[in-house]
């Protein structure tokens, strides 16, 4: 049970930011930026990024969801799960993989990220973009899988759902809200009414 | 020296946010909102909160413009700052707020840490629902800035009277004015549609 009173019927993330409108949009809008937009590192690799860090910070819903969003663009589940448990052995790029150690180094700590981490991506063709990104798209990984698991969201274990979600994700993007409520029609509004009648 | 090559003379996390506006426009919406903007928790404890995540993920350069922050809205109190970082249990704040640390810690180790009794604690000292989850965020929230500040290595120099006067200006006008400052603004000209 989540540890606030977050609308029901919606998954993971998506509660808190029905829970929390305000802090949605740059939420959303950072996600959209670091993960959608065109960028010269794929939206399939800069999701396996994303994936990676979810795995090793043990959050199920955001590693499912962004597992499912580099699935759909990579075409491939099985390289998906190949990154989540040893990258140096997956079909990707030596670039990719420079930068997956720089992510699993920030995911520890920033500090942990050494100049010669840095030099070995650049070796690999990495741009100075692309380093930043891959720092920002990892800590911005251990903000969100805190968020989702901080607040014990409901994280149903429905790969059905994840593999919709993550078409959505890869062809939209992440302004717009990619569920809808499933327990009721307005669950929010009966949720809240509930909860007021009980004082 | 920074990982990548950021705009110089800029320190912590303006160098990163000045290379790349485009994320550095939700970063500091994100901490508009949390911080500065209207809350039933007062901003000197919500950058209390922050302020005492940052050293927990041993970032200098947050905890030391996050506690000028705090100590700005606390008059000038640094002395409770410093309190809370090193041992918050015996520092003179509401038992709420530190109910609400408990959490926050918690989330600096993992969003799993947190515990219905951590929480339902906080709710026996009177914490609402909204200043739970904000607490959470604040805490998940720095986990990113704090990694972000130092996985590129920024240039964070040791100057605490550059972080207080810093402090009170950002305590006054809020991150998203504040990054005008450094952030290259897009011309406001009429686009030719």
């Amino acid at each position: 049970m989540p540890h606030i009173d977050l609308p029901q019927g919606l998954p993971g993330i998506s509660s808190g930011f029905a829970f929390r409108p305000e802090t949605e949009k740059p939420m959303r809008e950072l996600a959209h930026i670091l993960l959608h937009e065109p960028n010269s590192l794929t939206p399939g690799e800069r999701e396996l990024i994303a994936t990676y860090v979810s795995s090793q910070n043990d959050c199920y819903f955001c590693q499912t969801s962004h597992g499912a969003a580099a699935a759909s663009h990579l075409g491939s589940e099985s390289t998906v799960k190949q990154v989540k448990t040893d990258f140096t052995q997956a079909p990707i790029s030596e670039k990719l993989k420079r930068l997956l150690v720089i992510a699993g180094k920030v995911q520890q700590g920033g500090k942990h990220v050494t100049a010669e981490d840095v030099e070995a991506a650049r070796q690999q063709g990495a741009t100075d973009l692309e380093i930043h990104d891959t720092v920002l798209i990892a800590a911005a990984f251990c903000m969100y899988n805190r968020y989702v698991d901080g607040l014990a969201t409901w994280q149903p274990q429905e790969e059905s759902m994840y593999a919709q979600m993550g078409k959505h994700l890869a062809t939209e993007g992440y302004r717009a809200s990619s569920v809808k409520p499933s327990a009721a029609e307005q669950p929010s509004d009966l949720v809240g009414a509930g909860t007021q009648s009980q004082g | 020296m920074p990982h990548i090559q950021l705009p110089e003379g800029l320190q912590g996390i303006r160098g990163p946010m000045a290379f790349r506006p485009d994320t550095a426009k939700p970063l500091n919406e994100l901490a508009e909102i949390l911080l500065h903007a209207p809350n039933s928790l007062a901003p000197g404890e919500r950058e209390r909160i922050a302020t005492y995540v940052s050293p927990l993920n041993d970032c200098y350069f947050c905890q030391t413009v996050h506690g000028a922050i705090a100590a700005a809205h606390l008059d000038g109190d640094e002395d409770l700052v410093r309190r809370v970082k090193a041992d918050f249990q015996h520092a003179d704040i509401s038992a709420k707020l530190k109910a609400l640390l408990v959490i926050a810690s918690k989330v600096q180790r993992g969003g799993k840490h947190v515990t219905a009794s951590d929480v339902e604690e906080a709710r026996q000292a009177g914490a609402t629902d909204i200043e739970i989850h904000d607490t959470v965020l604040i805490a998940a929230a720095f986990c990113m800035y704090n990694r972000y500040v130092d996985g590129l290595a920024t240039w964070q120099p040791e100057d605490e009277d550059l972080y207080r006067q810093r402090g009170k200006k950002t305590a006054r006008d809020g991150y998203v004015t504040m990054s005008r400052e450094y952030i290259p603004q897009p011309e406001l000209e009429t686009q030719g549609a």
